[in-house]
């Protein structure tokens, strides 16, 4: 489970890295790969294990859309940057939880009998859930690749240099509102990955993005804000912390572990366990 | 020398006057309940957001948990009455004086933080008040608690009949808000809190104490939106975890600010009387079906507006008019 | 008489970086003293230190007969010392009166007595008749000196002076030594950093030459200039090779 909280953050500390930019849709566009992944399985009996590369590429051109359509115009305001951003995204986070309830009504899907959900797997003789022995490993995956990709690529490393110094790369010819426009679309992407992945064992219904996108944010600060390794080992963190916390708390208190574990680690070092700045 | 600011200041009292007077006449034509309710929202979030604007728009400080304090008054206040027989009167401002002291209490680590930890830390502590209050069984847990209802009374102030003394109500609150505003805007506090926001490095080199600002306008903030708290808990005499103390309700106090003008002493009022009709509207004449258009029209309309209007709608007004603010 | 400002065998250390190296300069009343070294000296290591955003690693600072080394920036204000900003940090969503008011609100309380001062002293730094612009719509010569005027408004009875001068044209910089020695004259004292020798040697009653955090030579202004140790530390031969 820590590591989709952590795949999830990824997405969303990438964006932050890459242009300071806090997305409050995160959770909704998590919510958005979860249909995708549903009505792929329903109409088309794609299982929610093939549909993940599917539903990645829907979320990064959505990613990249709402960065064209929304996210560029709010970084130009001359006042209030800050509130523009959380509010424009915040905005867009209400019209797409409107939208899902008058296309997807507000009924509780689930995506039954896939592959994976529901069954167990016995690793030296402890039974893991097999949907999320999976997600572990796509997430793994996804952090390699995403490490790869940043370090090795030119593209990754436009990305790099447009965070550094965006009038300085407008210089040797990158643009600017492209490679933002890719970030947002890859950080999207992430979600969509770990959208599908949950899609199997999780219900699926327009406000279900809301209670894991607190936890993507405590992710992405408790590892420090623009690191994307801070997000990854956040996300193993917050997991741990989480399963400690149901073994002495009733389930309904579990999130205050992570709450307080937050709180702790900011109180000790203001910029979460891995940034700097 | 100062002919034009103390005019300007004396103007503003003026327009508040003659506003206050309007608006205590309205409800005395317009008899239709629900429209008296939507007026009695649209104060009420004003003064919300006007207190909420003290500690985010002045001191910069954004804060996206105050709806912790909003619950604190709304419990305090509501548990007082039932279990102890306390007079809501007393019982609000036990709430006012309890959120003032948790507000600084909390200040105290949280205030070092920057930016985003800073509204992320206020967010995760409103977020365990509300867990914490789901969970305990004396209160209520996520289930809520009633007040109970002994007939109209001023000392209980339980009106059934008549919405007319909750109007009167809300309507003082928003004054006091904005007046308490008012003052601070001309005060030593006042000044400090604009230069913590501009430049704390600055203002500490000019003697201002970065860390009491904070405190102190955490501390007004956090009693004003408490006592607004006890006001909705009175009104609606039900109130439940989820809908007072929830994440949402943060950003539907910050919202009205936001989008009026953060950091001005008219956007507060400006943005509730825009976006609480709307809201309502769209919620009771769209939303029936139940189908997720009023959200559409909201969240569209706050995008457009932050997008469009990104130093509020206020500045609509100032440019005409001139002013510096 | 004690001096002014003094500070005693001060060191200050990043990590491994020696930023200042036993500094004990001292600073008299009424004197303009300039703060002068090629870059990467220690002058602005050493103001800061004395403004008090940061306390030195090692070693004291007295103002006006008494410690501060441990002294927040903002108490130090209240004692009487007032800074400006290299780069300049004006309250951007402010007027320049209310600027200026944020500063005298240190001496004055009730805030039409507050707003006397401040007018007061945007006539006397020349800039009364931009009281009601944004301070973010200023040009650069004159968020410079509002940064002064803020200063000045906290009464300071020592002003400290981030290369205020650097930057400007001949004709701003003419302005700014003219305002300067008026300043002096209502009996502030003066302890100014400036990087450019040229501009302050004027001015100045006393310069303190720091080199690679060390006060390299002080003393009267036509003598600092011709001293052969001055000369090579800005020439940097001395130092072209493993400094």
């Amino acid at each position: 489970m820590g590591l989709l909280y952590g795949l999830i953050a990824v997405g969303l500390a990438l964006i932050f890295g890459l242009m300071d930019v806090v997305n409050f849709a995160h959770g909704e566009f998590l919510m958005l790969a979860m249909y995708v992944t549903f009505f792929l399985f329903t109409f088309f009996a794609i299982d929610p294990l093939l549909s993940a590369p599917l539903a990645a590429a829907a979320l990064f051109v959505l990613g990249a859309v709402v960065y064209l359509v929304i996210v560029r115009f709010a970084m130009r305001a001359k006042a209030n940057v800050g509130m523009v951003q959380i509010f424009a995204t915040f905005g867009l986070a209400i019209v797409m939880r409107g939208l899902a309830q008058l296309f997807f009504t507000a009924d509780y899907r689930s995506v039954p009998n896939s592959w994976l959900g529901g069954k167990t797997v016995s690793v030296a003789g402890i039974f893991l859930p097999q949907p999320q022995l999976f997600g572990a490993l796509v997430a793994i995956a996804a952090f390699g690749g995403l490490y790869l990709f940043i370090n090795r690529t030119d593209f990754g490393r436009a990305l790099e240099a447009t965070r550094e110094d965006p009038g300085a790369v407008a210089l040797v010819g990158i643009d600017k509102n492209r490679v933002f426009a890719l970030g947002w679309g890859l950080g999207a992407a992430l979600v969509g990955l770990a959208g599908a992945i949950m899609a199997s064992f999780f219900y699926i219904y327009p406000d279900v993005g809301a209670s894991f996108a607190l936890i993507a944010y405590v992710t992405v600060a408790l590892g420090g804000f623009g690191s994307v390794f801070g997000a990854f080992a956040g996300g193993i963190i917050v997991g741990l912390v989480e399963a400690t916390t149901a073994l002495v708390l009733p389930p309904s208190l579990k999130s205050v572990g992570i709450y307080a574990v937050y709180l702790l680690v900011v109180f000790v070092r203001p910029r979460g366990l891995f940034g700097s700045m | 020398m100062d002919k034009s600011f103390t005019e300007r200041r004396r103007r503003e009292l003026l327009v508040a006057a003659s506003l206050t007077v309007v608006a205590a006449l309205v409800p005395l034509f317009i008899k239709n309940p629900n429209v008296q309710n939507i007026m009695i929202l649209t104060l009420m979030f004003g003064a919300l957001s006007q207190s909420w604007n003290i500690l985010s728009g002045y001191c910069g400080q954004i804060s996206l948990g105050h709806a912790l304090y909003f619950g604190l008054g709304a419990y305090t206040t509501t548990l007082l009455f039932t279990k102890f027989g306390v007079p809501p009167w007393f019982g609000m401002l036990a709430g006012g004086a309890i959120s003032a002291l948790i507000a600084m209490a909390l200040g105290y680590p949280c205030f070092r933080l920057g930016g985003h930890y800073f509204a992320i830390a206020t967010i995760v502590i409103a977020e365990i008040g509300l867990l914490l209050i789901q969970n305990w069984e004396w209160a209520g847990a996520a289930l809520g608690i009633e007040m109970p209802v002994r007939g109209d009374s001023w000392l209980k102030f339980q009106f059934a009949r008549s919405k007319l003394p909750y109007f009167y109500f809300a309507l003082a609150l928003a004054c006091i808000a904005w007046f308490v505003t008012w003052l601070l805007e001309d005060s030593k506090w006042g000044y400090w809190w604009r230069a913590v926001k501009d430049n704390p490095d600055a203002a500490q080199s000019l003697g201002v104490v970065v860390f009491d600002s904070k405190m102190g306008a955490a501390a007004v903030s956090a009693f004003l939106v408490a006592i607004g708290g006890s006001f909705y808990a009175m009104y609606v005499s039900y109130i439940d975890p989820g809908s007072v103390m929830g994440f949402q309700f943060s950003l539907l106090m910050a919202l009205p600010a936001v989008l009026g003008g953060i950091g001005t002493l008219w956007g507060p009022l400006l943005g509730a009387i825009i976006l609480i009709p709307l809201t309502e509207l769209t919620r009771s004449y769209i939303g029936g079906s139940g189908r997720g258009v009023d959200l559409i029209v909201y969240g569209t309309l706050i995008v457009v507006i932050a997008l469009a209007r990104p130093e509020g709608l206020i500045g609509l007004f100032s440019r005409r008019k001139g002013a510096t603010r | 008489m004690t001096a002014l400002l003094e500070t005693r065998g001060v060191w200050q250390r990043f990590g491994g970086l020696v930023a200042n190296s036993d500094v004990s300069i001292s600073v008299g009343r009424g004197e303009i003293v300039g703060l002068i070294g090629p870059n990467g000296a220690g002058k602005s290591t050493l103001f800061n230190l004395i403004a008090g955003v940061l306390p030195p690693t090692q070693g004291t600072i007295w103002f006006d007969g008494e410690d501060v080394t441990n002294m927040p920036a903002a108490e130090r204000c209240q004692r009487g010392v007032g800074r400006t900003f290299q780069v300049v940090k004006s309250f951007e969503t402010m007027t320049v009166i209310d600027n200026v008011i944020v500063g005298a609100l240190v001496r004055n309380t009730v805030m039409r007595e507050a707003r006397r001062k401040a007018h007061e002293v945007l006539e006397f730094t020349g800039l009364a008749a931009r009281a009601d612009v944004l301070a973010s719509d200023l040009v650069p010569a004159e968020k410079r000196r509002l940064e002064v005027a803020r200063a000045l408004a906290t009464e300071p009875k020592l002003l400290l002076l981030d290369e205020v001068l650097t930057g400007l044209t001949p004709t701003e910089a003419q302005t700014g030594v003219a305002l300067v020695r008026k300043v002096r004259e209502t009996g502030v004292t003066v302890l100014m950093v400036e990087h450019v020798m040229e501009i302050v040697m004027p001015l100045v009653d006393r310069a303190i030459v720091l080199d690679l955090g060390k006060v390299l030579v002080e003393g009267k202004p036509t003598d600092v200039v011709r001293d052969p140790k001055v000369i090579s530390a800005y020439l940097g031969d001395r130092h072209a090779v493993g400094a």
